[in-house]
Formats: structure tokens, sequence, C-alpha cells
């Protein structure tokens, strides 16, 4: 799947549940590349903006999208990377605020 | 001069928006990419790295003694003396 297929994919799957990607395509398609990236070579896409233990199973709760999105885009209207976000936050009805991490310190620090 | 050091991972757009953010200032900064690194090396980065962030969030960012997490374009400009 190259970027532009998942693209659609993801834009087709996840609007229909609510989720929205960042209404800045260029950051997205950048986001996306991030994903192939890590899926090239952990072989999952977890998050691109968090470091990967390289163990699918440890790491389940960053393959994106991320257990943490429902919670971030309930708080911020986005989550961590900025990949999805709320319709509320593309249409700047609400503050673009930092999105503090929510992983837990034992699952990043856990499998070094 | 305060020595600028960013501890970064490859494919993280916070952290591409920092290095933009640096590269327009005109500021010299080393980066380290802590994705790239793997075995000892990267176990002794991480373990570094925890003291001062322990939520392990990229990116990290050095300036002079000052710690920054996360693109924080206002704290940065402040640290660099920035008007």
């Amino acid at each position: 799947m190259n970027v532009e297929q998942l693209y659609e994919f993801l834009k087709k799957t996840q609007e229909a549940k609510g989720y929205f990607f960042n209404g800045d395509t260029s950051r997205v398609f950048q986001l996306l590349e991030g994903l192939l990236d890590n899926r090239d070579r952990y072989g999952y896409m977890c998050c691109p903006c968090r470091l990967a233990a390289n163990d699918r199973d440890w790491d389940r709760d960053i393959i994106c999208p991320c257990a943490y999105r429902e919670p971030d885009i309930a708080e911020y209207g986005s989550c961590y990377c900025g990949l999805y976000v709320s319709k509320e936050w593309n249409e700047a009805a609400i503050p673009h605020s930092y999105v503090k991490e929510r992983r837990p310190p034992e699952k990043v620090f856990g499998r070094i | 001069m305060k020595e600028v050091k960013l501890y970064a991972l490859s494919t993280c757009i916070h952290c591409k928006d920092t290095k933009e953010y640096l590269d327009k200032c005109g500021v010299d900064y080393e980066c380290v990419n802590v994705d790239k690194l793997d075995g000892e090396q990267r176990r002794q980065l991480i373990e570094e790295i925890r003291k001062d962030n322990p939520g392990c969030a990229f990116p990290m960012l050095f300036i002079g003694p000052k710690v920054i997490i996360g693109f924080r374009k206002e704290e940065i400009k402040e640290a660099l003396n920035l008007e």
C-alpha cells in the first residue's frame, strides 16, 4: 500500500467513525509517510511521534490509531501526533493546544 | 552562544517543526535521531533522557541548561533570547 492508497483507505474508514484527518494535508502526508516508514522497519504502523520498542505486542497501544486517540480527541480535539482531529478542531472552533503524552512512562521504558 | 542539542525521532512531525523553527532562526544545533540508534548506545541515551524527560516525549531540546519537551515555540524563543 502506498501513501495515496493509505490516505484514501483511512480517510474513508476513519471519517465514518467521526475521526477526521488534520486539515493540513501536507502534515497528513508526512505523518502517513512516517507510518509507512515504521511499517517497513518494525512490521507495524506505530505512531510516528513515539519511540517504538520493535515489539508488536508491547507497542499495541501505539499502533495507529493509538489507544490514546479517543481520550486525546475528547480532551484536545486532536490526537498526540495530530493526524486525527475532530471536526471542531479543523474548523478552529476550539483552541489548538499542546497535546500531552498520555502513554504511561513504564510503557516507554519497559523495553529499552 | 548557548549550546543547542535536539533529541528527535526521524518520523516525528513535532520534531520536524522544531528543526524547521531552529533553522529559520539560524541556530546551530546538534540533532540525534534516537529511533536510529540501537543496542547499548540507544539504551544509554534513553536512560539519560529519562532523568529530565520521564515520559520520554519528543522532541527534547536542550538550550544551554534549559530543557524543552515538545515543540513549544514561545519557550524556544525565550530560551534563545530572540525577540
